[in-house]
């Protein structure tokens, strides 16, 4: 899937990996699309959430290896 | 104003002393709804920390000023972000070091009650998963039933006391947490006993635990002597200690009963656990006191903290212990179980011996209630 933005978030704890997609989102026009990898576990059922209640569309989500990707589309 | 970290053992002492604790709880809500640390007096707000990333203005009005105010997450990270943030707009509050995953590995030992010549019998609650280990100690030995996999808090207890770990037992082979039982033995020396019909799988050695098999324990020879009890597994097994106390692993809790089904078998085990409940522990002195394996809700701790009740009142109060049916007996502890606990298969097969994960990943594994009961 193509992306508008790229956010390397591989390595951060919590809540960074959100905080960092926050900031980056903000920079985004509606139905842009960032795509974010992390290494932390807790990330999956976070970024889920966080598109749900930010009104953002989780488009896809992948994990090869320890990294989770996630594409998520700015609403 | 001050943000304080708190430990596990800090937050265990508000739930064994009763007091009040306001949790601002900023994991997930299907987190915080699936487990969460209780308390007898506590109150609780679950605002996940990504909606206060704006600031914490909005949630002021609801967190108390008259009493103590801890913010709980997953790990810690976002919990000291939170807590920071409040403590910027003028509150004194607390987070929780290692979140609840050190709430998850907490055990507090208290004493249950006086054996024969100065003996004691110490239960290990495990307050965040709601296990329960027990130290049967007597003179310069001791037994040890049920331990989880934080064996260095049974070592140390045991060297802080002077005193020497013989046996060690697993009631049963668990699927809801790691059990520390074959560690312990392989560190002090002592033998380990698991129930055979439980060990048919496992690639490791052990001493086969048999119905009437009795240890001594100590100069004063307490008596630890097995019952079998299958039902929640096929091979659970119970203890009777010095004639005082029943150990019943997962086949009777408090308030519920052991269910069937975590090793895939309820339809076959449901006669042996009502035969268990119904016949074999009728047949024993109502006036021992039961120290199961786990608790389920806040609600059985004592007042001291400790998880105990007498037999007979249980045969008066436990609705498990009560349904005269067997047909309505087999659809409770068959039909509508409740979901089974996180990650039981690989727990089973880390208990066999068959897989040996970091300690992360068996910390991982453990997230979450117990859930070995049907109430």
């Amino acid at each position: 899937m193509s992306s508008t933005v790229f956010l390397d978030a591989k390595a951060l704890a919590c809540p960074m990996p959100i905080v960092r997609a926050r900031k980056a989102m903000k920079d985004l026009q509606t139905g842009d699309i960032l795509e974010v990898h992390t290494t932390d576990k807790g990330s999956v059922a976070d970024f889920t959430a966080w598109s749900a209640a930010s009104n953002h569309v989780m488009k896809d989500q992948q994990q090869e290896a320890d990294v989770f990707k996630f594409w998520i589309q700015k609403g | 104003m001050t943000v304080n970290m708190w430990k596990a053992a800090d937050v265990a002492r508000k739930v064994i002393d009763n007091k009040e604790l306001f949790i601002l709880d900023v994991r997930n809500a299907d987190a915080f709804e699936d487990w969460k640390i209780e308390g007898h007096q506590f109150d609780y707000l679950n605002i996940p920390y990504f909606e206060l990333l704006d600031g914490v203005e909005e949630i002021l009005p609801r967190i108390p000023t008259d009493k103590d105010v801890l913010v709980v997450c997953a790990k810690e990270g976002s919990s000291v972000m939170v807590a920071e943030m409040l403590s910027d707009a003028g509150l004194t509050v607390g987070y929780l070091e290692g979140g609840m995953k050190s709430w998850s590995m907490y055990l507090e030992p208290i004493k249950v009650g006086d054996l024969a010549d100065g003996g004691e019998l110490y239960q290990f609650v495990r307050l965040g998963k709601g296990c329960l280990s027990y130290m049967v100690v007597s003179g310069d030995e001791a037994a040890i039933i049920d331990a989880v996999r934080f064996t260095e808090v049974f070592t140390k207890f045991a060297e802080e006391k002077n005193i020497t770990i013989k046996h060690v037992f697993d009631t049963h082979l668990h699927a809801d947490h790691i059990s520390g039982g074959r560690a312990i033995a392989a560190a002090t020396g002592a033998t380990y006993y698991l129930p055979p019909k439980d060990a048919e799988e496992v690639v490791y050695d052990y001493t086969p635990l048999e119905d009437g098999l009795t240890v001594k324990v100590g100069t004063s020879q307490i008596n630890v002597g097995a019952v079998y009890s299958p039902g929640h597994t096929i091979g659970s097994t119970s203890f009777v200690v010095d004639g005082k106390y029943l150990l019943t692993g997962d086949i009777l809790f408090i308030d519920s009963i052991g269910r069937p089904d975590l090793a895939g078998l309820a339809e076959d085990w449901v006669a042996d656990l009502r035969e268990s409940l119904y016949v074999r522990y009728r047949a024993l002195a109502e006036d021992l006191i039961v120290c199961p394996a786990h608790f389920m809700i806040i609600d059985e701790l004592n007042e001291d903290g400790t998880v105990a009740k007498r037999l007979g009142d249980l045969f008066a109060e436990n609705h498990g212990l009560n349904v005269e049916d067997e047909k309505v007996f087999r659809s409770m502890v068959t039909d509508n179980l409740p979901p089974q606990p996180h990650a039981y298969q690989e727990i089973r097969h880390v208990n066999m011996g068959k897989i040996m994960p970091t300690d992360e990943e068996q910390t991982e594994m453990e997230i979450g209630p117990n859930r070995c009961a049907v109430r």
